[in-house]
C-alpha cells in the first residue's frame, strides 16, 4: 500500500471565512479562458457520483454559441444515504452562489437555476434570503447574473441532468437521449452547465486558493477532497470531508463498529464491498494503477453482521422498481424482475441458478438502460448477488 | 448535402449524410435493425430500447433509432452481446404484456408478437408480471377500446396524440411499475377530450389500442332474411383496403370492393361518394348563401369563413377545444350521415322497403364515424340513421373470414339510386379534397365557367402540407352572383388537429381571413384516417393520394353538380340545395363540450 491511501481529512468545504465577496469580485475580472485552465489543472471531477471533469464541462458550454445560457446548481439530492448537499446549502450557501456567478462569467450566462429536492423545502426561505444578499452584491459591482430556486417534486430520477431539465421545463422528468448533451443543448434547449451543489464548492475552493492547493489533495485521477455521508452501523455517523484516494479499510478503520461486514460505496446505484476485499478497494474515480477503484456521489453505508444482505438488496430493489421513470424497457421491467426474481429464490420458488439468470439480465440493464438509473441498478445488484448468493438463497 | 460521413456497419464502410442516425443508415445500406417506439411520423423517443446496437470500443449499447452517426464509428447490429441484449428486452416486454396472442384483435398484425416470432422466444424464462398487475380495459368509446395490460410504454399513442393531434387525450402517467399511457384523471376514453380520430391505434404497435369492432352485429344483420342490409363505402377505403388483402399501398380496389361486399350478403351496396357529391351541393350553396349574407346583407350573425364538418374527429375537436367557433362550422353533416338519413326515407321509399327493417352499415377508414353514428342528434330518418361503422380493417377481417379470393375478383359496379358518383365525391378521401371539389361546384354555379385551374385540377390545395392555402378570384360572374365579381375567395385546408389548431388559432388572433377552409383530423385526410390499414407512413399516404387523383381523373364525371343521381335526388325528393327537406335530413347542429 502507498501513503496515498491513507485517510486524510480535509476542511475547505465548510471552513467559511465570509470572503465571498472578495472571491467573486476578484474572479469575475479574470478572463474565462484563465477560469477554465485554473479549473482543468485542479483536475476537479464532478461530485454527483458520475466524476466528468467540471473544467472540460465549462468550456464544452463556454465554447457553444449562443445568446442565452444556463448554469443550474443540481440539489436533487436523491441518492439513498446521501445528505451533504443540504449541508452545504444550509452552512455555506454563498460559496455555491459565487462558484454559479463564476460560471455564468465564464460561459455567457446570465441565468442560474438551484434545483432543489422537494423534500428540502425547509431549506427555501432561508437560501431565498442569501440569493436576495447575493444578488445585491452583484448590482453593486454591476454582474448581471439571477439566481432562482426550482423546486423539485420528489421523484428521483429528476437528479439525472436531463430528466431535471424536463421536470423544469414543465414536463414530465424523463431522461432524454444522449446526445445532445447539456453543453449544447441543455435547458430549454440552451446550451446549459448543470453541477451538483458539492462541485460548485469545491470550485469556490480552487477559485479562491488556486488550483495547486487542491491538486496536491488526493491521488492521480482522483484529486482533491471530497464530502462523505456516513451513515449504516457505525458509531459516528455524519458528514467528513476527506481527500479522496484513501483504502476502504482505512475508511472502515475509522468509522466502523468493529463488525462492519460489508459498505455500500455510492448509495442504491453504487457497489457493496465485502470485508475480503476492503483493502483492495480504494474510494475515487476509475483509473487507479492497483485495485479497485470506486467512485461515489459521497455516500457510504456501513453494514455489520447483524444485517441480512437480502434484506438490503431487497430495500435498494424496492426503490429502484418505484423510481425509475418507467420510460425504458430494460429498467422498467427489469427493475420488477431482479425484486421478483431474488424473493422467488429466496422463497424457493425459483431455483438458485435463477441467480445468474438475473445477473445476466443485470448486466443488460447496465448495457441497454436510457440514463443512468437503469445502468447502475447492476452495481449493486451484482455486486451482493456474487459476493452474498447464500445470503439471497437461504 | 454531401455525404461526407464514413462509417461502418457490421463491416461494412457506408458513406452517409450527417446527422443521419444509426437506424437510417443501416435501413439505407439494407440491414434491419428491429424497433418498437420508432414510427416515421413521430419524433424519436428511445425508450424501448429494442433497436440498440454496439458501437465498437464502447462498453454499453446505443439505440439506433436515437444516436447519430459519427465519423469512424464502426456499428455491429447482430454481434452476441447486442442479440443477447435484444433478446432480453424482448423477453421483459412479453413478460409485463397479455400475451394471449390468440384471443387478441391484432393477431397477425402486432409488432411485438413478430418480434417475438423472430427471436423465438420459446419460453417463459422471466415471471409473468400481468397477474400481479390491475390492468383495465376501457371499452366505454364507441370507437376505441384501450387495453393497458398489452401496452408495451413504447408512447407512440401518447407523442401521436400530442405531436400529429394536438390533443393530449393520452398521457403518461405514474412511474416505475406503476406507469401507465393514461388519460387526464384517469377517465374513461369517451370522458376526456379524445376526438376518436383512431391515430392511437394506428400507430400502437400492440393490440393496446384497437378500434370497437361491430363484425359479429353485421354478420348477424346479414343473416337476418327480414331485414335489409344497406352499405355504404367511403372514398378513402378503395384506396386502402388493398393493403389488407395482398395489395401494395396505393392500389385501387373499387370494383373488386364492390363485388365482395356483394359476396358478403349486403342487399344493396352504395357509394359515400354519391352524398360526398351531395355535400357538395348542400355546403357549396352554404357557402355561397353565408358569402351573400355578409358581403351584401351585412348580416353580423353569419360567420365566415365557413369551416369544412365531414370529418366527425374534427367537429368533436372543435367542439371540445373551439366551442365559441361553433357557428363557423357548415351546418352540413358529414357524407355518411347524409347517406344514413336518405337511405332510411329515400331509398327505402323508392325501393318501397320498410325503413325499420333497414340495416344501415358504412365502410369508413375512420374510428371518429363510428362515435358520430352514435351521436343522439343522427336520428333524422325516424330511426338511428347509420346502424353500423366498420373501418376498413374490419371490411377486410370479414372478406376474409368470408373465404373470399379478393385478388381474384372481378370488378363490380356500385348498385343505383345512391351508387353513382363522380371525381369530386372521390377526392373528399385526401386532404384538401374536399376544397377541390367544392370550388369546382361553386366556381362553375357562379360564373358558368370551369375553375381557372388546368384539367380542374386545383394543385394549390393538394399535397402533404401542413396547411395549405389558396385564393380563387371571382370575375365576370352570372349575374344573380354579380356581387361576388372581384372577390378573391381565399381558403386554406388543413389536416392533422395540429394544424388545424394553428389555422384556428391565427383565427382567432385575426391573422388570417379566409372564407373557407377545410379541415380533416387525419394526416393526409381520411386516406390516413384511424380506420385504414396499419401501418402508415407519409410514403404509404402518398400513395393513396395519387391513387384517390388517379381515379377522380379516370371518372366520366368529375363535378359533383353533374353526378346525375343528384340532379334525380333534388328533382325526386329533396326539391332544391338547402331546402326544407334537405334541412331536415342533411343538416345538423353541433354541441358546446369542456375540455375537462
Amino acid at each position: 500500500m502507498t501513503t496515498n491511501y491513507q485517510l486524510k481529512r480535509a476542511d475547505f468545504i465548510f471552513k467559511n471565512e465570509n470572503d465571498w465577496e472578495e472571491v467573486l469580485s476578484k474572479n469575475i475580472n479574470r478572463s474565462p479562458q484563465e477560469l477554465i485552465n485554473e479549473l482543468i489543472s485542479s483536475e476537479l471531477k464532478g461530485r454527483g457520483g458520475a466524476g466528468f471533469p467540471t473544467g472540460l464541462k465549462w468550456k464544452l458550454s463556454a465554447e457553444a454559441v449562443d445568446e442565452t445560457k444556463y448554469v443550474i446548481c443540481n440539489a436533487d439530492e436523491g441518492e439513498p444515504g446521501t445528505f451533504k448537499d443540504r449541508e452545504i446549502l444550509s452552512r455555506v450557501p454563498f460559496k455555491v452562489l459565487t462558484a454559479m456567478a463564476v460560471c455564468g462569467h465564464v460561459i455567457g450566462a446570465k441565468e442560474g437555476y438551484i434545483y432543489l429536492r422537494g423534500e428540502y423545502f425547509f431549506l427555501q426561505p432561508e437560501l431565498n434570503k442569501a440569493i436576495g444578499e447575493f444578488e445585491y452584491y452583484c448590482k453593486e459591482i454591476n454582474l448581471d447574473f439571477k439566481i432562482r430556486i426550482f423546486m423539485g417534486s420528489g421523484a428521483y430520477i429528476c437528479g439525472e441532468e436531463t430528466a431535471l431539465f424536463e421536470s423544469m421545463e414543465g414536463k414530465r422528468g424523463e431522461p432524454r437521449n444522449k446526445p445532445p448533451y447539456p453543453s449544447s443543448c441543455g435547458y430549454m434547449g440552451k446550451p446549459t452547465v448543470i453541477n451538483n451543489v458539492e462541485t460548485l464548492a469545491h470550485t469556490f475552493t480552487i477559485f479562491k486558493y488556486g488550483a495547486k492547493r487542491f491538486y496536491d489533495l488526493g491521488v492521480q485521477y482522483s484529486r482533491g477532497s471530497k464530502l462523505f455521508s456516513v451513515s449504516g452501523d457505525t458509531p459516528k455517523p455524519g458528514i467528513y470531508e476527506l481527500e479522496l484516494g484513501m483504502s476502504l479499510a482505512d475508511f472502515v478503520d475509522e468509522f466502523g463498529d468493529g463488525d462492519t461486514k460489508a459498505v455500500q460505496v455510492g448509495g442504491a446505484s453504487g457497489f457493496l464491498v465485502p470485508r475480503k476485499r476492503f483493502s483492495e478497494t480504494a474510494i475515487g474515480f476509475q483509473g487507479k494503477l492497483t485495485g479497485i477503484s470506486l467512485p461515489t456521489g459521497g455516500s457510504m453505508m456501513l453494514f455489520n453482521s447483524s444485517r441480512s444482505m437480502f434484506n438490503v438488496l431487497d430495500n435498494y430493489l424496492e426503490f429502484f422498481r418505484e423510481e425509475s421513470c418507467g420510460q425504458c424497457t430494460p429498467c422498467r421491467v427489469g427493475c420488477q424482475q431482479l425484486l421478483k426474481g431474488i424473493k422467488a429464490v429466496k422463497r424457493g420458488e425459483k431455483n438458485a441458478q435463477y441467480l445468474d439468470k438475473l445477473l445476466r439480465l443485470a448486466e443488460t440493464m447496465q448495457y441497454t438502460a436510457k440514463c443512468g438509473l437503469g445502468q447502475s441498478v447492476a452495481n449493486s445488484f451484482s455486486s451482493i448477488v456474487e459476493n452474498f448468493r447464500e445470503e439471497m438463497i437461504y | 448535402m454531401a455525404k461526407n460521413i464514413k462509417i461502418t456497419i457490421n463491416g461494412v464502410t457506408v458513406e452517409i449524410e450527417p446527422g443521419t442516425t444509426i437506424l437510417e443508415a443501416a435501413r439505407q445500406t439494407g440491414v434491419i435493425i428491429p424497433t418498437l417506439c420508432y414510427h416515421k411520423d413521430l419524433c424519436v423517443a428511445g425508450n424501448c430500447r429494442v433497436c440498440v446496437t454496439e458501437i465498437v470500443g464502447q462498453k454499453r449499447l446505443t439505440a439506433a433509432c436515437a444516436t447519430p452517426c459519427e465519423e469512424g464509428m464502426e456499428v455491429l447490429t447482430n454481434s452476441l452481446k447486442v442479440r443477447n441484449s435484444r433478446k432480453h428486452i424482448i423477453e421483459l416486454l412479453l413478460s409485463e404484456h397479455n400475451a394471449d396472442c390468440t384471443r387478441c384483435y391484432k393477431n397477425g398484425n402486432c409488432e411485438l408478437q413478430l418480434l417475438a416470432s423472430e427471436y423465438k422466444i420459446m419460453t417463459q424464462d422471466f415471471i409473468r408480471l400481468v397477474p400481479f398487475k390491475k390492468y383495465s380495459i376501457d371499452m366505454f368509446s364507441p370507437s376505441i377500446i384501450k387495453d393497458d395490460s398489452k401496452c408495451i410504454r413504447c408512447q407512440r399513442c401518447v407523442r401521436t396524440c400530442a405531436e400529429l393531434q394536438g390533443v393530449n387525450a393520452l398521457t403518461v402517467a405514474h412511474k416505475g411499475d406503476q406507469m401507465k399511457i393514461t388519460t387526464f384523471f384517469e377517465k374513461t376514453m369517451n370522458d376526456v377530450v379524445c376526438t376518436n380520430c383512431g391515430q392511437c391505434i394506428n400507430h400502437c404497435p400492440t393490440g393496446a389500442l384497437v378500434e370497437k369492432n361491430y363484425i359479429e352485429e353485421v354478420w348477424d344483420a346479414i343473416a337476418d332474411k327480414t331485414r335489409h342490409v344497406v352499405v355504404q363505402t367511403a372514398p378513402a377505403v378503395r384506396v386502402g383496403l388493398g393493403e389488407e388483402l395482398g395489395f401494395e399501398p396505393g392500389s385501387r380496389v373499387t370494383g373488386k370492393m364492390v363485388a365482395a361486399l356483394k359476396r358478403l350478403g349486403f342487399d344493396a351496396v352504395m357509394d359515400t361518394d354519391f352524398t360526398a357529391d351531395l355535400t357538395i351541393m348542400e355546403e357549396g350553396t352554404e357557402l355561397l348563401t353565408r358569402l351573400k349574407k355578409v358581403l351584401v346583407d351585412r348580416d353580423e350573425e353569419v360567420k365566415l369563413p365557413m369551416a369544412t364538418s365531414c370529418s366527425p374527429g374534427w367537429i368533436k375537436y372543435i367542439e371540445h377545444m373551439y366551442p365559441d367557433y361553433l357557428d363557423h362550422l357548415s351546418t352540413c353533416k358529414s357524407p355518411q350521415q347524409m347517406f344514413g338519413a336518405l337511405a332510411k326515407t329515400y331509398y327505402a321509399k323508392a325501393r318501397n322497403l320498410d325503413p325499420e327493417k333497414i340495416v344501415s352499415v358504412s365502410i369508413m377508414p375512420c374510428t371518429a364515424k363510428k362515435f358520430e353514428a352514435n351521436r343522439p342528434e343522427m336520428h333524422d330518418s325516424g330511426y338511428r340513421d347509420v346502424d353500423y361503422v366498420l373501418t376498413t380493417r374490419e371490411l377486410a377481417i370479414m372478406i376474409k373470414q368470408a373465404g373470399i379470393d379478393f385478388m381474384k375478383l372481378e370488378d363490380m359496379h356500385y348498385d343505383r339510386l345512391m351508387g353513382e358518383s363522380t371525381g369530386a365525391g372521390v377526392i373528399f378521401g385526401a386532404t384538401g379534397g374536399v376544397m377541390e371539389a367544392a370550388l369546382r361546384t361553386a366556381y362553375e354555379l357562379v360564373t358558368g365557367r370551369d375553375v381557372p385551374f388546368e384539367n380542374l385540377n386545383i394543385a394549390p390545395v393538394r399535397g402533404m402540407d401542413g396547411v395549405k392555402e389558396a385564393s380563387v378570384k371571382i370575375e365576370n360572374p352570372l349575374k344573380e352572383w354579380a356581387f361576388l365579381d372581384g372577390v378573391e375567395l381565399k381558403c386554406a385546408v388543413a389536416h392533422g388537429l395540429v394544424n388545424a389548431k394553428k389555422v384556428m388559432d391565427s383565427i382567432r388572433s385575426g391573422e388570417t381571413s379566409y372564407h373557407f377552409i377545410e379541415f380533416m383530423a387525419c394526416p393526409g385526410g381520411c386516406l390516413g384516417g384511424g380506420g385504414q390499414p396499419i401501418p402508415t407512413s407519409p410514403e404509404i399516404r402518398r400513395k393513396r393520394a395519387e391513387a384517390i387523383y388517379a381515379e377522380d381523373e379516370g371518372m366520366p364525371l368529375r363535378k359533383s353538380h353533374l353526378n346525375p343521381e343528384v340532379i334525380k335526388i333534388y328533382k325526386d325528393f329533396l326539391d332544391k340545395p338547402l331546402g326544407e327537406k334537405s334541412h331536415q335530413l342533411l343538416h345538423t347542429k353541433y354541441t358546446a363540450r369542456e375540455r375537462f
